[in-house]
């Protein structure tokens, strides 16, 4: 029996932290020049938009955490970063449920797909961001208003490619089910879900930088709060050492929901980054 | 038009008058023009012919997968117009009909929850053909970490555990090698005389359809009809050493053989064949 | 029991489309004069039609058209030369690709429209701004998939080219670029979707001239059927840019045997 390769157990202790340290020294080498770059090259500079790093991280912790003995509950982390990320993920969750189930049923049905697909490309094709202004019309500029632009601008890129997903689904495992008798629930749970993961994932994945897009807009565009509106504020009144330490925030933000999606999706793919290996190295 | 069919009990499953044409864009193609035959419980009943004889649209028939233009298929006297219950069909393509994010045991074990047996009993049966097949150690695998006879292993036994009336089996071993298909061909004939299983093998090898069948039907090239149902002889225990070197054995291969020639040349009776042998 | 022939009358896909799009647009058409959705906020299709026939008319939708298209044309050259060369580099010595990893990694993920009150500090609201989205953006769709490709060139060819001696430029010319060219197309079909995302967003929220400007102008004078014309114009953009960046990828690649998809980076 062939099994998965085990990674090598021959390199003794010592190089295996040798490798170890050495990783981590490309992981951090450059990063490291580049902030030193920066900290220095902005040292001693009076340029307004490029204040110097260490007035940027000075401005860091009190702007976000609030001057020491401010309660959690009153700092910008609790009242901006908090609900702009449950925003967020409310409008993905409702995109990712919608997406996936209308893909499932639209991918089932050739006649619906053709009916509905030239109209779902157009839906795809508009820019997100513009859904801001046509849903201020209708909801306001309240939460649901940024819930429902997010909801709206994510779930194309999961719908469109569910349906390929399941349009891509392999002949001889439907016939498969088919003939085992799966029930329509069975048939989705254990053949047309897993079998289009790859391509929800690949959609999900778009889905989630547009919906962080839409997050920071639908904020800047329109709100009281939240981490657009708070960068956008900063911005207008020239506190810029806090303005960048917005932008830092929003790109910390942005890594962490990557990382976040690359370990669920690593999870959820696991099957398929194996099958693909086996397909490319066994065949 | 339904004719009256007159069914001997014993028979398990039902050919008449089965006639399939595709009507898919541009000219319809006739691919069985009129097939007739009965297999009984029990009986392992091999499917020969010339490449393009319809052999799988034969099978997709049987299966339900596929409706029939004229005729019908019967099993136990049921019409079958969907995949029936009590029907297991083991594919060529083991690569693909295996649940590739499914476990070994969880393919074999997914058509049996669908049955709704109890938890138990369906952990007993896969341990049971997982171990028939020689996989019992290998249940925790995915089906891509094993080689192709190991996965077509694991296809015969989710139709094993099945607990099916009926087995089909698509040119199974078309895509593994020499070796293992020898076993693989054992494996069919033990599983097949322990379940008491009514087996129906379509190949395009006519050795292997003298040593699997007990019946071996030869069908003509398309559109097809059934050139002849050759009785095998060979009796239960059959060995590969010493089956194909039985003159039985070689006298059979001769006559299917020249049926096929026969058929690729365009033969549709056996008259027209006109055997040397 | 015998079953008749059943002709399988297959509707051509494209007539099944079309009728979709009738559909949609009666929808469109019956919902707010039903009173359903105010009209107010949704107006029927035959009023965006009008406003949409009347701005067409016009000049200035013309004139934003072409602002968008050359903000959006500018930003995608600009990072498809900087992905293609960088990535060469990077994807060739091996030294830069290990040392740029991490960063690559850090700086993919941080969204582009953090970068608006920078954007707006630097330039304010001219084309620029939009550039720098755009290009922050599209630049590391086109950047991975170089590196993927040049990652995927032959290490025997490449080990052979390099034991006769074959000169850094014939390296990459008859080995590196051939392999990663694929990608690279992928890459700039990618691009070009989501730069257009940007320029429109940019200049809807900064104000730079285009298209979104427009949207942004309509909104504010509550010219609600010109909204939603404008908006139906940008979509049809976006169907233009991915219909021929599709194009262009099967043209381009129509030759290359591992058309493959994008890759889960």
């Amino acid at each position: 029996m062939s099994t998965p390769k085990t990674p090598g157990s021959a390199a003794g202790g010592l190089r295996t932290t040798d490798r170890l340290a050495a990783g981590l020294l490309w992981l951090v080498a450059l990063p490291t020049v580049l902030v030193a770059a920066w900290w220095f090259g902005s040292a001693s500079s009076d340029n307004y938009i490029n204040p110097p790093l260490a007035d940027v991280v000075a401005a860091f912790v009190p702007t976000w955490f609030g001057e020491p003995g401010t309660p959690f509950a009153d700092s910008r982390v609790a009242v901006d970063i908090v609900p702009s990320v449950l925003r967020l993920m409310a409008g993905y969750a409702v995109a990712l449920v919608g997406g996936i189930a209308a893909g499932v049923l639209i991918g089932s049905s050739r006649a619906l797909r053709a009916f509905v697909e030239p109209v779902l490309e157009f839906f795809r094709a508009v820019p997100p961001p513009i859904l801001v202004p046509v849903l201020m019309l209708f909801l306001g500029i309240g939460d649901t208003m940024k819930v429902v632009v997010i909801a709206f601008g994510c779930v194309w890129p999961i719908l469109l490619n569910t349906v390929e997903g399941v349009r891509a689904l392999d002949p001889v495992l439907r016939d498969t089910a088919r003939i085992y008798r799966l029930g329509p629930w069975a048939r989705v749970r254990k053949l047309v879900l897993p079998g289009a993961s790859p391509q929800i994932v690949t959609g999900a994945r778009q889905a989630l930088s547009i919906g962080i897009i839409l997050m920071v807009i639908g904020e800047m565009f329109a709100a009281r709060d939240g981490l657009g509106f708070s960068i956008v504020q900063f911005q207008r009144s020239f506190a810029i050492p806090e303005m960048w330490g917005g932008v830092v925030v929003l790109g910390l933000l942005g890594l962490l929901l990557s990382l976040t999606f690359r370990v669920a999706s690593d999870a959820i793919l696991a099957w398929y980054h194996g099958y693909q290996r086996a397909q490319r190295g066994g065949a | 038009m339904t004719s009256p069919v007159v069914e001997n009990p014993s028979v398990m499953l039902g050919v008449h008058g089965l006639n399939k044409v595709y009507t898919g864009r541009g000219e319809p193609v006739e691919a069985i023009a009129d097939l007739s035959f009965e297999i009984s419980a029990g009986e392992l009943v091999c499917v020969v012919g010339p490449s393009g004889a319809g052999k799988t649209t034969l099978l997709r028939c049987l299966a339900g997968l596929l409706p029939a233009t004229a005729g019908d298929v019967r099993l136990a006297g049921q019409a079958v117009s969907d995949p029936p219950t009590g029907m297991a069909v083991v594919f060529q393509e083991y690569g693909r009909s295996l649940f590739p994010w499914l476990t070994v045991a969880q393919n074999v074990e997914l058509p049996l929850r669908e049955k709704g047996l109890p938890k138990a009993r369906r952990k007993e049966l896969v341990r049971e053909t997982l171990e028939a097949v020689g996989l019992g150690d290998a249940t925790a695998s995915y089906p891509w970490q094993l080689s192709g006879g190991m996965q077509q292993r694991v296809a015969i036994a989710r139709a094993a555990a099945y607990e099916p009336q009926v087995l089909l089996m698509d040119e199974p071993f078309a895509a593994v090698d020499a070796q293992t298909r020898f076993d693989l061909e054992d494996l069919v004939r033990s599983l097949w005389s322990r379940l008491g299983v009514t087996v129906v093998f379509v190949t395009h090898d006519i050795d292997e359809a003298i040593y699997l069948g007990e019946r071996v039907l030869v069908l003509s090239g398309r559109p097809t009809v059934l050139l002849e149902d050759v009785r095998v002889g060979l009796g239960d225990d059959r060995s590969q050493l010493e089956t194909r070197a039985t003159p039985e054995f070689t006298r059979l291969r001769t006559h299917v053989y020249e049926l096929v020639q026969a058929a690729k040349r365009g033969a549709r009776s056996v008259t027209d064949a006109h055997l040397t042998h | 029991m015998s079953r008749p022939i059943r002709p399988r009358a297959q509707v051509p896909a494209w007539v099944l489309g079309a009728a979709g799009i009738l559909t949609f647009l009666a929808v469109l058409e019956a919902v707010p004069r039903s009173g359903l959705v105010d009209a107010r906020f949704l107006p029927p299709t035959s009023q965006i039609t009008a406003a949409l026939a009347e701005r067409l008319r016009g000049g200035d939708l013309w004139v934003a058209l072409g602002q968008t298209l050359t903000t959006w044309v500018i930003g995608l050259a600009i990072s498809l030369v900087a992905g293609v060369v960088l990535g060469v580099l990077f994807g060739m010595v091996p030294v830069l690709r290990r040392a740029t990893a991490s960063t690559i990694e850090f700086l993919r993920p941080v969204p582009s429209v953090a970068l608006i009150p920078v954007a707006v500090l630097l330039y304010g609201t001219t084309m620029q701004s939009t550039l720098l989205l755009v290009v922050y953006a599209s630049f590391w769709q086109v950047l991975l998939q170089v590196l993927a490709g040049v990652g995927d060139v032959d290490p025997v060819a490449n080990d052979t080219a390099r034991s006769f001696r074959f000169s850094l430029m014939t390296r990459v010319r008859t080995l590196v670029w051939p392999t990663a060219l694929p990608y690279a197309v992928t890459g700039l079909r990618l691009a070009a979707s989501v730069a257009l995302i940007l320029t429109v967003t940019g200049e809807l929220l900064i104000g730079t001239p285009g298209i979104g400007r427009l949207i942004g102008v309509a909104r504010e004078s509550g010219a609600v059927p010109a909204m939603y014309a404008l908006v139906v114009v940008a979509g049809m953009l976006g169907v233009a840019v991915n219909l021929l960046a599709r194009a262009f990828e099967s043209r381009a690649l129509f030759w290359h045997p591992s058309v493959r998809g994008e890759v889960a980076a």
